[in-house]
């Protein structure tokens, strides 16, 4: 019964006899192991595509859309942050095996006459690979993603003649990058690439079919092998070792998600993926007007020289161990990659850069937000507001409240239960807060934990704020806080406060004597602000 | 009928687009602030064009007073690929961490890879305030 079914659709499709056809194919008695790196692109590849798929369904591609989406999925989408992960390392892991690939094939010799055309495309096939990664950079649209195309969009503008063309093309004005390329970079990500990339593998695989995988010169005296079931199992048992790792790395390596792209940080020093890293040291070479010999010639002159590799090299096909030549010139290339790699790491270390995906909203909002929070609770105004819930009082989480600031001053006074437990500032800024509170705020307002509460109605009963700045607000005449609990440990801190020029000697700070829990609750909250 | 797709395809990616980018100057703090000598990093409200969106943004600039009243402002970014230089007080130069250029005071190149002195933003002076334009110039 299922015989006939199969037979029917063979009959009418062909489908059985392609796939006999795709796994009886003849291939050298030498085939083996140093063979499965195509496979392993190809599968590689499909990984990116589902994922990149996945993500984009729940992805806004704007600027700062991008990014409240993009921490959106690692924050809240169940299993978002394994997606984004399995996406980011996958790409590495990617350009890890197309090299392989490319360095068996060089070896070996494969790319000589009649598998031309063959190498050519897998060098264009390798370029697609880095557009990928250059074009995929930018969709985060944190710091990383923003300060590393600025760079990229201005290498592009050093190329000779192309130059202004190029950046008009990648939607930049020459200096800074926005809304314009950010959508260019989308749409060649997802919309340019894909199909191109899809079209040159199938060309591709078609090429390696067409003139069979390359033998090697003993081949010739042994009966030839079919590509199944042997050489399928080494492929299969290939991926299966790559995509082990794959997925070792996204669980157990965390892909941060920095400050959102913010073009007036003049703290960030970019830094490439780590693929790019030798080529952002070999910059460092060139000054002056030299630059765009680094920058431009010499890559292009390097890519060029790879397409022609087949016919450089016209000699008849030899044994691995005899290609001296091809082996020296391929370490060669590795060391090269590899002390420019190293070199880079060790002289540019990469920006210290908070990962924001796990910062919560009340380490973001500011003193003033959180202190009134702190009113909020010490004057059990949620016994009658119960935030996310109809009580005796509307919910004030669902919308900020529309009385008037008089009215609402009046209210909070007179509903107080133990008279006078708010001062009068500090029923102003609770009617202030409840009309104006931002959506972070609302989320600090439900969440926040209680200490960090407290700690904020203790900087705020001290206006540390006249001096210091918090979360973007406050005075400078002392150093933003921001951070602090990385720059210094807590007993630091805490001893700090009540004798500043002891530990900072130009300091102009006054000494702050707190009691011991108010001093431990003011250290947990500035503590727990991030950069 | 390619040429009739390709001319106008051309132009639509690669000719600029015809949004108006008008100088406007705006407040950036008063003269007194600034040290003869000593850069320091000014922070105004910059009107930007980004494709379709027109807004305000927070911008920086560096900025030296040369002399009584005489104020240069460079852009923040440096001129080799883009990158956030800073002021090293020690050297007094301006020192790029991507690939090592360093500026003088007045933004020419010391060394390095970058080709061109800073970028500046067109600066007034009135009444003793310092006023900043929108439009960075190409040394």
């Amino acid at each position: 019964m299922f015989r006939r079914l199969l037979d029917w659709l063979d009959d009418r499709t062909g489908v059985e006899s392609a796939v006999k056809h795709f796994l009886y194919e003849e291939i050298p008695a030498s085939s083996g192991w140093h063979q499965v790196f195509g496979s392993v692109a190809l599968f590689a590849f499909l990984v990116q595509a589902a994922t990149g798929i996945l993500l984009a369904l729940n992805y806004s591609p704007a600027p700062v859309a991008a990014y409240d989406s993009v921490r959106y999925i690692v924050t809240q989408v169940t299993a978002g942050r394994l997606m984004r992960a399995l996406h980011h390392w996958g790409a590495s892991l990617m350009i890890v095996v197309v090299v392989l690939h490319m360095l068996q094939t060089f070896v070996w010799g494969a790319y000589k006459k009649p598998r031309e055309a063959t190498w050519i495309g897998g060098v264009v096939l390798l370029l697609l690979t880095l557009a990928f990664g250059l074009s995929g950079y930018l969709l985060p649209w944190d710091n990383r993603a923003y300060w590393g195309t600025v760079v990229t969009t201005q290498i592009s503008a050093l190329a000779p003649g192309a130059g202004p063309l190029l950046v008009r093309l990648l939607g930049s004005d020459g200096t800074s990058i926005g809304a314009i390329t950010f959508t260019r970079f989308y749409v060649a990500h997802v919309q340019l690439l894909p199909p191109l990339t899809v079209l040159l593998i199938a060309l591709h695989v078609y090429l390696v079919r067409r003139h069979g995988v390359a033998p090697a010169p003993e081949d010739e005296y042994q009966p030839k092998k079919k590509f199944y079931p042997e050489q399928v199992a080494k492929d299969t048992i290939a991926i299966f070792g790559w995509f082990a790792v794959l997925m070792g790395m996204a669980i157990l390596a965390r892909v941060p998600l920095g400050h959102m792209a913010d073009p007036t940080d003049l703290s960030y020093v970019p830094r490439p993926e780590w693929y790019f890293l030798f080529l952002f040291q070999f910059l460092k070479w060139f000054e002056g007007p030299l630059e765009v010999v680094g920058a431009v010639i010499l890559p292009t002159l390097a890519i060029v020289a790879l397409i022609l590799v087949p016919f450089i090299d016209r000699g008849k096909m030899k044994a691995v161990r005899r290609r001296a030549g091809a082996i020296g010139l391929a370490v060669l290339a590795v060391i090269f990659w590899g002390g420019l790699t190293a070199r880079a790491v060790t002289t540019t270390p990469e920006s210290r850069e908070m990962d924001m995906s796990l910062v919560k909203p009340w380490q973001q909002i500011s003193a003033g937000n959180m202190a009134s929070i702190g009113f909020f609770r010490k004057a059990q105004c949620g016994s009658c507001h119960v935030l996310g819930k109809s009580g005796v009082g509307p919910d004030l989480a669902v919308a900020p409240s529309s009385r008037p600031a008089d009215w609402l001053e009046g209210h909070i006074r007179s509903s107080l239960k133990v008279p006078g437990a708010l001062t009068d500032d500090q029923v102003k800024m609770l009617a202030a807060f409840v009309s104006e509170r931002s959506v972070p705020a609302v989320d600090a307002w439900q969440n926040a934990p209680q200490n960090a509460v407290a700690g904020a109605v203790v900087y705020q009963a001290n206006d540390c704020g006249s001096c210091h700045k918090l979360n973007g607000v406050g005075d400078q005449l002392g150093p933003p806080l921001n951070g602090v609990g990385e720059r210094h440990d807590r007993s630091w801190i805490e001893q700090h406060f009540a004798d500043p020029p002891k530990y900072s000697p130009d300091s102009i700070m006054p000494p702050f004597k707190f009691k011991p829990d108010e001093l431990k609750l003011i250290t947990d909250y500035i503590t727990a602000i991030p950069r | 009928m390619g040429m009739a797709l390709a001319a106008p395809a051309a132009a639509y990616l690669l000719v600029a687009d015809n949004s108006k980018r008008r100088e406007n100057f705006v407040e950036a703090g008063s003269l007194a602030q600034l040290k003869i000598g000593e850069p320091q990093e000014v922070s105004f409200e910059r009107t930007r064009v980004d494709g379709w969106r027109n807004f305000q943004e927070k911008s920086i600039a560096w900025v030296v007073r040369t002399s009584e009243n005489n104020v240069v402002a460079y852009s923040p970014q440096c001129t080799h690929l883009g990158c956030a230089y800073h002021w090293e007080q020690s050297g007094k130069q301006f020192v790029c961490p991507c690939h090592g250029s360093r500026f003088s005071i007045d933004g020419k190149v010391l060394g390095g890879p970058a080709a061109r002195p800073l970028d500046r933003y067109p600066v007034q002076v009135e009444n003793s305030k310092l006023l900043i334009g929108s439009e960075i110039e190409k040394a």
